[in-house]
């Protein structure tokens, strides 16, 4: 499904009504906003107005830090969860929500037999199924979903071309089968199996899944003056439309004291990556695979414990960007602004790595704060990045970088370009079948520039990254 | 047709944010007969967002025409319109 969609625009209004009012100190009016979204008599998207304002509440409520599977009280209003969330110290795990009444729980089964049934004489649906699922009602097929095993033989058999198959999008997109339906036919994550690769939230078409958002733990730091660093994701470039010391004018206005690239971070994983490949192959390795895409990090420590003694140990950029930031800064709090879901979870396990904002955030905090990056005076980087380390924006990138590093060395790599479901499978033979010695693996089809949480379309965005790259090279 | 088609599109951090980004992709929407008949350039914010709430954004601009929450199709029909297509 296309990033730019409907339910993206209505979360982004979101994020800018909610930064505007706690810029503005007027949190006490949050609970107008669902009634200002859905006025009485405006079209209404669901079945009616009233439930399209309680999902915004929901909504509002994920983009304070809650979870919607919180909710004890159907009464408590938005002014409240702001108010627990502006006293919050601590973020907390899952950090992810569904938001069950927002879920349409769609299908059951995935074969469905369409209006196109003419309950011809000899009805090959209900022969070919072997779970006698199909019964004829009214002159026409049906399937019963407790019966159906989804595997399609009807669909192939209709000589009239009826019965069709319908995905369930999150779990289409689920690379790991972590989302399922209740018993109530509503999804939920199983967080044991989840790896917060962000693809679910991306494709349901209902924006039933969120992210719970740490906008506010920042914005309340960034009001009080707290000493606070900005640490870019190498994606940034080319999400603005702006060059990066533009990004940079703007997170200082922002409040923001100090601003350092990941790229910087990049840099030290590249080398200290390109040493380490340089040693696993000297004892003996089949192959190493990169280490820094954290969805994939999940995927091998839950799915395929077989594959984790080919992951690189480095750490991550976003881990020494930290690192040095509190070296250089030691009573600053860090904030990595990425596209990535799954950095929320790292950054949960990383002491240095205090909160976690999402460029789409970012941008809508920009518009709430009237901040135009375009008009910013371009202002320089604290500890600027090589190109190599600006690279691992993209997919190969890191390659690439490894490449430069080991020169000489006879790197045999690959690129394993998003995770599905079939890769997941190919990854878990790879300690037997693995043909490359360096597998570069980016959860996201593209790298990075084409995480969750982008502004821009991923093929603008490369082609920006890579005139950023070919001008500073 | 002798002067072109002058198609502006804001990328303005209100525009970009709210849709904008997307816009840039009408290069490669164009149908082949229209594409040495449009000139497309990027434009810095044209204010528009300022005197009406956002959620009009993103803005573009054919010739003189101002287009609210513009989509690339928006934008080519308007285009169409002026070719007499």
């Amino acid at each position: 499904m296309n990033v730019l969609n409907n339910a993206t625009l209505i979360r982004r209004e979101l994020i800018i009504r909610l930064a505007r009012l706690f810029l503005q100190n007027r949190m006490d009016e949050i609970d107008r906003v669902p009634l200002e979204m859905f006025p009485r008599r405006s079209n209404s998207i669901r079945c009616c107005i009233y439930k399209d304002r309680a999902m915004i509440k929901y909504r509002l409520m994920a983009l304070l830090g809650h979870r919607m599977e919180e909710e004890l009280d159907e009464l408590t209003p938005l002014s409240e969860y702001a108010r627990l969330a502006e006293e919050r110290e601590n973020i907390e795990a899952p950090i992810l929500t569904v938001l069950d009444e927002a879920c349409s729980a769609c299908v059951r089964a995935n074969y469905y037999v369409t209006d196109a049934c003419r309950g011809c004489v000899a009805r090959p649906c209900t022969t070919v199924c072997k779970k006698n699922a199909i019964q004829i009602k009214d002159g026409r097929a049906v399937i019963n979903p407790d019966l159906c095993v989804n595997c399609g033989l009807c669909k192939n058999e209709c000589p009239y071309h009826a019965i069709i198959y319908v995905p369930i999008p999150c779990e289409e997109a689920c690379p790991v089968d972590a989302i399922s339906k209740d018993e109530d036919g509503k999804e939920q994550i199983d967080y044991d199996k989840c790896t917060f690769c962000g693809k679910c939230m991306r494709a349901c078409p209902f924006g039933a899944i969120m992210e719970r958002s740490q906008l506010l733990d920042v914005l309340k730091l960034l009001r009080d003056k707290k000493p606070m660093v900005a640490m870019v994701a190498p994606a940034i470039i080319g999400q603005f439309s702006a060059e990066l010391g533009q990004m940079a004018a703007a997170l200082k206005q922002l409040g923001f004291d100090e601003v350092i690239e990941v790229a910087y971070g990049a840099d030290i994983t590249a080398e200290k990556e390109s040493h380490e490949w340089v040693e696993r192959m000297e004892r003996g390795d089949r192959f190493m695979t990169t280490s820094c895409c954290p969805a994939y990090v999940e995927t091998v420590r839950r799915h395929m414990p077989n594959l984790a003694p080919f992951v690189s140990d480095t750490a991550s950029p976003m881990h020494y960007t930290a690192e040095k930031c509190k070296e250089l800064w030691p009573d600053a709090k860090t904030v990595f602004i990425g596209p990535c879901v799954a950095k929320r979870r790292e950054a949960l396990d990383d002491a240095d790595v205090n909160y976690v904002l999402t460029i789409e955030e970012l941008g809508s905090i920009f518009i709430a704060a009237n901040i135009d990056v375009q008009k910013c005076e371009p202002i320089g980087l604290s500890n600027p990045a090589r190109t190599d380390g600006r690279g691992f924006a993209a997919v190969g990138g890191v390659t690439q970088a490894i490449l430069h590093a080991v020169q000489g060395q006879e790197v045999k790599g690959e690129l394993i370009d998003g995770l599905s479901k079939q890769q997941v499978r190919a990854l878990k033979r790879y300690p037997e079948t693995c043909q490359s010695n360096f597998v570069e693996v980016m959860a996201c089809e593209g790298g990075c520039i084409a995480g969750p949480a982008v502004i821009n379309n991923p093929k603008l965005a490369k082609r920006s990254l890579d005139k950023f790259l070919n001008q500073t090279e | 047709m002798s002067e072109k088609i002058r198609v502006e599109i804001c990328t303005g951090t209100t525009c970009f944010v709210m849709g904008g980004a997307e816009l840039l992709m009408l290069e490669e929407n164009l149908p082949d007969n229209l594409k040495d008949m449009i000139e497309i350039k990027g434009t810095s914010c044209m204010d528009h967002c300022k005197s009406n709430p956002a959620s009009q954004a993103p803005y573009a601009r054919v010739n003189d025409k101002l287009i609210k929450q513009a989509t690339v199709f928006k934008i080519l029909d308007e285009i169409k319109k002026l070719t007499g297509e």
